[in-house]
């Protein structure tokens, strides 16, 4: 097995006195699609949103290729190859398609945006993710649907040169063709060799798309597992009792958050 | 960063690549053909219809304006009055401008009138005691208001917002050294002092964390008083320097008012039809080449007829001759077309947009928040002191009153008016341009037809309820009408 390309060791986050994170250890090998699922409130944008820098943790380490890195905010975590698409709150609704996807990371010509080399590459992205139904990318995402918006927000992940990718439940609000898209990319990004780590309540799309599947259960890991040597079943015990068999957390009727 | 990201694009570009994506691209419907004309004025026509109807409004009701005042009044459409309108009008107009780029945030700032007052006073006092501001301000005051610059200087470090950090620093400087009088130097101290003040304003705000209408309306108060203890009861800063006089009430010479026209238009005709070839050879959704020319022509011949009129004698009597563009007319343009220019056009202008519109998708993205929160409200003190030298020179001093009063509440009602989104993320500069002429000839016009104060106040008042309004009813449509 290769080296892990993120690597997270005894993560603990709390929010004033609910503490959401229990000691997270966990690995995303590039190349593979690592699933995270538990239930809602189990702390999975949570985590997502700490390796981003969205929020501070209170202990613990992130080891990217196996270096330590200090990941203080969202620019740190982009220059380092990590992009995310959020659950939530994603897009500025006042803004153009365009517009939200270089948003922070505009591209300049003598100091100036360059807005025609940013409209083409906004454009072969879409393209490329198959959005049919936006007539144009100048449209402003306010007047955009539920799935379209999800779609822009996941066009925006991987524009960038990315080595880790990190998918909040990006399948939630979208039709069946969509979702067949974001799960055909999902494999294509790994099999270029990124490390894509996948949120999803969709058993059936976890184990279509994952490698492993990690489990979260009251922010505790439960369990990580190669999906190969699982049922559904044993990820749905893991998911709601933290615990199947000889898998999972010794004596998950102890864990409170 | 940008030529990094430029390359990786280039690397995947191979042949084949290439034109499968051609065909993906055209996916896109209409996106990649240019319009032609009748598509483009009915694609408007939707947009409007659908409620984003921008400055349009305004522009109906200046039109509206202009037809009623002409007809009531005899003196209105003359020259005199049509040239004193835009001196008028030009100080609202500035500090309206540079308080689009709060609203744009959704944030406020009731201080930017008694701001502006401080601003005014101060470089009153250094014009008239030649440079002496420890003499004009009396020892204590004197000191409290360089602890203030160097305050706003340490803040401004803090938060990294070097532009208010240099020009708290140049006003320190001015006011520590006692450079003899000079009007250029006391224009540049009121903006820099205007600086300072937004800085510390925009500290409070941005990274302590006080809603900016508690902020800016305890300052509404505090520069008011500033106001009244630099001046004194009762008392009055004479600006008597020509250089100050003529910012308000100077024209450009006959040469000069045409060399605007042709650098104003020639500037637009560049600009648009640069960017407008440039779309249209990368194969980029484009307006008709033929429009974009009409639209040129139209501007062109307006300006012409303008800068023309402007330039014939409007004196009232034979004995003088006043003549020539106002100076306030390339100076609102100015800002006008650099404010616009920051805004569209650089990355900085777009993060103002984007907190505007969704502060943590703006922070998810990377942008510093804080910094952005901040650097708005140097902007709108600095544009506060430009507007406080136009009234200043309009009316050739300084009261205790100056910027108080409704200057405020004009000025917001000015890019209201134009508008501006009080909710954020929605408005243009040009929008405080148009909503600060709409309020101009409401308060020349009614002058003119002798109505008392009580009447124009009413009028202004309803005039901005309308503009809400509309705005308003065109928000609701626009969410209808979507999705
Ligand atoms: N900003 C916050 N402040 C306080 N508590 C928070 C905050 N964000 C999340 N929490 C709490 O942390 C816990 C985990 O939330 P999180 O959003 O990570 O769950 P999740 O696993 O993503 O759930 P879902 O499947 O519903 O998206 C919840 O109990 C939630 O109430
Ligand atoms: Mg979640």
């Amino acid at each position: 097995m290769s080296e892990p390309i993120l690597e997270l060791r005894g993560i603990n986050k709390s929010f004033g006195p609910v503490h959401v994170l229990h000691d997270i250890d966990l690995d995303v090998q590039p190349g593979e699609v690592t699933a995270l699922v538990g239930d809602n409130g189990a702390g999975k944008s949570t985590l997502v949103k700490c390796i981003a820098g969205i929020h501070p943790t209170d202990s613990g380490e992130v080891l990217f290729n196996g270096e330590p890195v200090h990941i203080k905010g969202p620019r740190d975590a982009a220059e380092l190859g990590i992009e995310v698409v959020y659950q939530d709150l994603a897009l500025a609704d006042n803004l153009d398609i365009v517009q939200n996807m270089f948003l922070g990371r505009e591209r300049t010509k003598g100091g100036l945006l360059d807005e025609t080399d940013m409209e083409q590459a906004a454009r072969k992205t879409l393209a490329s993710l198959s959005v049919r139904t936006v007539k144009s990318v100048r449209t402003q995402v306010s007047s955009l649907s539920g799935g379209q918006r999800q779609t822009v927000a996941i066009a925006k992940a991987v524009l960038w040169n990315s080595k880790v990718v990190l998918l909040d439940e990006p399948t939630a609000a979208l039709g069946v063709a969509q979702t067949r898209q974001v799960l055909d990319l999902v494999r294509r990004l790994a099999e270029q060799g990124l490390g894509v780590v996948l949120i999803s309540h969709n058993m059936n799309d976890v184990f279509e798309v994952a490698d492993k599947i990690a489990c979260l259960y009251l922010g505790r890991m439960a369990a990580v597992v190669s999906t190969k040597d699982v049922t559904h079943g044993q990820v749905v015990e893991l998911i709601t009792a933290g615990r199947s068999g000889d898998l999972g957390i010794a004596r998950p009727e102890a864990a409170t958050i | 960063m940008s030529s990094e990201e430029a390359s990786m694009t280039d690397t995947t570009d191979t042949h084949e690549q290439e034109t499968a994506q051609q065909g993906a691209i055209s996916d896109f419907g209409i996106d990649t053909t240019s319009q032609s004309t009748g598509e483009a004025v009915r694609d408007y026509w939707a947009r409007v219809r659908g409620g984003e109807l921008g400055s349009l409004p305004a522009l109906l009701g200046l039109v509206v304006l202009l037809i009623v005042f002409s007809s009531l009044s005899d003196t209105f459409f003359t020259l005199g009055n049509l040239a004193n309108l835009l001196q008028q009008g030009a100080s609202i107009t500035i500090i309206a401008m540079g308080l689009v780029f709060v609203l744009l945030l959704g944030e406020i700032d009731l201080s930017a009138g008694t701001a502006s007052g401080v601003t005014a006073a101060v470089m009153a006092l250094h014009l008239i005691h030649n440079g002496n501001l420890l003499g004009g301000m009396g020892d204590t005051v004197f000191y409290v208001f360089c602890g203030l610059l160097v305050l706003a200087i340490v803040l401004g470090a803090v938060m990294k917002v070097w532009a208010g950090v240099a020009l708290s620093a140049v006003a320190l400087v001015i006011a520590g050294v006692g450079i003899p009088a000079n009007a250029w130097l006391e224009m540049l101290l009121a903006v820099c002092v205007g600086a300072a003040i937004g800085t510390i304003t925009g500290f409070l705000v941005a990274k302590v964390g006080i809603p900016s209408f508690v902020v800016t309306l305890a300052f509404f108060l505090v520069w008011g008083g500033v106001v009244l203890q630099l001046i004194g009861q009762g008392g009055t800063l004479g600006l008597r320097d020509d250089t100050i006089f003529n910012v308000a009430n100077g024209n450009l010479n006959f040469v000069g008012s045409w060399a605007l026209f042709v650098i104003a238009v020639g500037g637009y005709a560049a600009i648009v039809l640069t960017r407008h070839f440039s779309r249209l050879r990368k194969g980029l959704v484009a307006q008709p080449t033929s429009l974009v020319l009409g639209k040129i022509g139209a501007l062109a011949v307006l300006a012409a007829v303008i800068t023309y009129a402007l330039s014939l004698n409007r004196a009232p009597s034979d004995l003088i001759v006043i003549e020539g563009v106002p100076y306030v007319v390339p100076l609102v343009l100015v800002l006008l077309v650099v404010g616009t220019f920051v805004l569209d056009r650089t990355s900085y202008g777009r993060h103002i947009y984007a907190v505007g519109g969704n502060k943590e998708a703006a922070r998810r993205a990377g942008i510093n928040v804080e910094r952005i929160r901040m650097s708005v409200f140097v902007i709108a003190s600095a544009a506060a002191a430009i507007g406080a030298i136009v009234y200043s020179s309009k009316v050739g001093s300084v009261d205790p009153n100056a910027g108080g009063g409704n200057t405020l509440l004009l000025s917001v009602g000015a890019a209201v008016i134009g508008g501006t989104s009080l909710f954020g993320g929605k408005g243009r500069l040009r929008d405080a341009v148009i909503g600060g002429a709409v309020l101009a000839i409401i308060q020349n016009g009614m002058g003119l037809l002798r109505q008392p104060a009580a009447v124009v106040f009413i009028v202004t008042g309803l005039v901005l309820l309308l503009a809400a309004s509309v705005d308003a009813l065109s928000r609701r449509r626009a969410a209808t009408a979507a999705r």
